[in-house]
């Protein structure tokens, strides 16, 4: 009891502690510009996936996969301003689970708030928002062209508050229990556990829980609109810069080298899905090319800020290798991962984070060996690396299933079978994305 | 042999393509056309309801011998009719003669070459 007493103590004069502290660094224009850009570059992400993914699913789901992304702009937003800013980057509460700081309710306590490295708390916490919006997004891949929008919305926001935010707190808090693993931390710079594998494995809970779609996969469904798909992974990777090189919150060194690893990871891991192709079909796909492109880039996220030009490639071509077996065993399986949300996302975040060990820059295990005293060897950091995975993995996929459980008993998740037939488009918005194709 | 032509709802040519490759009927021609039958549909633009005068439909286009005409229709009206097929709109068949059919490939000309 008295030990929560002081908690809250803590935690109420928190902010006049931060008042009484007076002396603001002062603002880096240099960096403050960058993480402006960065954030402004990760929001392009999103309309990208909704053009990747609306590309990907047929004629009549168009505008309702489109939708998804565009819904999680406005849900996760909301959301981020009243309480997910304040539990992923607040101070402990409940033994960790996720954090609180009053200040950050509806951000009111930041206005005037500048950050360590002289950048505005406000873009701090607009920049991490984009994150949140982009993770449930991803999810929306693995369960396309059979959900209620209804029930999307009310997934994703439950999904945002109970899976994503606390995830994030572990990982990124500076309190967060991921964060202080080991020597120097588990090693996610960019989202590979938080964003790429909890929204994979979420993904492929929620499509195998959902059921396959109606005639898969005996009824073969052609992509709408696969030039679409292709500006999409384009913005996607273009989006990315800001989302990896963003990351190093800063304009420096670590910014310099996590962009020329994302770049460098998506080229290898293109490359490697047609030539892979190429032997395997015969032919170099279009599609084959950017599903390259994106594991390339989902690999290299959690390693970014560790990794150098050789490991960059290699985990690039890593990925897409086993992001390529994983989707061919998919289809030997026969779960309806629909656009392979967890096949890239999920398997490529896993590859990424574990396989980065064995391509850490000297200065980091130097630095990590410095800080544990002595010795850190690689296959520490990968023991590290290993349980950050297995506890995003564990944590994610039995929570989505909690939470879709009980969210379908309020608003049924699946889409109606004439919704289905009928097609997203037309039962839920009461549109159609192709019209102009038909005369009228 | 007879040419048998149905617009039907876009969203049930899955179910009624199912429905013809379990009567055994797989060869078959599938178009999108715009057009105006009895049914009236609603679409939201900017909040506002409107009713497009021209809808698009799916039309299908297979050609049968004789025996095989009763057999096609009924798995298309069967198809239609286990999803909404109590509404307003669930499209028309034509079934007209047809005077000849020639497999291009092979010149077999007839029933044989449907």
């Amino acid at each position: 009891m008295k030990k929560v007493f002081y908690l809250f103590l803590f935690l109420f004069l928190l902010p006049l502690a931060q008042l009484q502290a007076a002396d603001t660094p002062e603002i880096d224009t240099g960096a403050t510009a960058w993480m402006l850009t960065s954030t402004a570059l990760v929001l392009l992400m999103i309309p990208g996936l909704a053009m990747f993914y609306g590309g990907l699913v047929r004629t009549k789901n168009v505008l309702g996969t489109m939708m998804h992304s565009f819904a999680a702009m406005g849900i996760m937003t909301v959301l981020w301003v009243i309480c997910g800013y304040s539990m992923a980057f607040g101070s402990n509460i409940l033994g960790g689970w996720f954090g609180w700081n009053p200040d950050y309710f509806l951000l009111s306590g930041i206005d005037e708030s500048i950050m360590e490295g002289g950048i505005p708390e406000y873009i701090f916490s607009m920049f991490q928002a984009k994150f949140a919006i982009i993770t449930p997004a991803l999810i929306a891949g693995a369960f396309a062209e059979r959900v209620s929008f209804k029930g999307y919305c009310f997934f994703i926001a439950a999904w945002g508050i109970l899976i994503y935010n606390p995830l994030c707190h572990w990982v990124w808090a500076s309190d967060g229990f991921l964060f202080n693993l080991g020597a120097k931390g588990a090693i996610d710079f960019a989202g590979g556990t938080v964003v790429h594998i909890s929204a994979g494995v979420s993904g492929l809970v929620a499509a195998i829980w959902l059921g396959a779609r109606k005639s898969h996969p005996h009824l073969p469904m052609r992509p709408s609109n696969l030039v679409m798909t292709m500006i999409g992974a384009g913005l996607l990777w273009v989006g990315w810069f800001g989302f990896n090189a963003g990351s190093s919150i800063t304009s420096g060194l670590s910014t310099a080298q996590a962009l020329t690893a994302t770049q460098i990871a998506a080229a290898a891991g293109a490359l490697v899905w047609v030539i892979i192709e190429g032997f395997h079909q015969g032919k170099a796909t279009a599609l084959g090319f950017v599903s390259g492109i994106l594991a390339g880039l989902v690999a290299i996220t959690p390693a970014a800020g560790v990794v150098q030009p050789v490991g960059a490639m290699a985990l690039g071509a890593l990925a897409t290798i086993i992001c390529y077996l994983a989707i061919m065993l998919k289809n030997k399986l026969g779960y309806d991962d629909t656009l392979d949300a967890f096949g890239i996302h999920g398997v490529g975040g896993i590859v990424g984070a574990i396989f980065l060990v064995f391509f850490i820059r000297e200065s980091w295990m130097a630095d990590a060996a410095s800080i544990a005293g002595g010795s850190w060897s690689v296959w520490q950091q990968l023991g590290v690396q290993s349980l950050a995975v297995l506890i995003a993995i564990t944590y994610a996929g039995v929570g989505t299933l909690i939470i879709l459980f009980v969210v379908n008993k309020f608003t049924p998740i699946r889409s109606s079978e004439e919704g289905e037939m009928r097609g997203l488009d037309n039962h839920y918005h009461g549109e159609r994305g192709y019209g102009m194709i038909n005369p009228n | 042999m007879k040419l048998i032509i149905a617009i039907i709802r876009e969203n049930q040519l899955d179910q009624v393509r199912e429905s013809l490759i379990e009567a055994g009927v797989s060869r078959i021609t599938v178009s999108h056309v715009s057009g105006h039958g009895r049914r009236q549909t609603e679409e939201i633009y900017r909040g506002q309801k409107i009713i497009p005068n021209l809808v698009p439909n799916v039309r299908l286009e297979i050609a049968v011998n004789d025996d095989f005409v009763d057999v096609t229709c009924n798995a298309i009206i069967n198809a239609t009719k286990a999803n909404e097929g109590g509404l307003i709109g669930s499209g028309k068949i034509f079934v007209q003669p047809l005077e000849e059919v020639i497999r291009i490939r092979t010149g077999e000309r007839g029933s044989e070459a449907i």
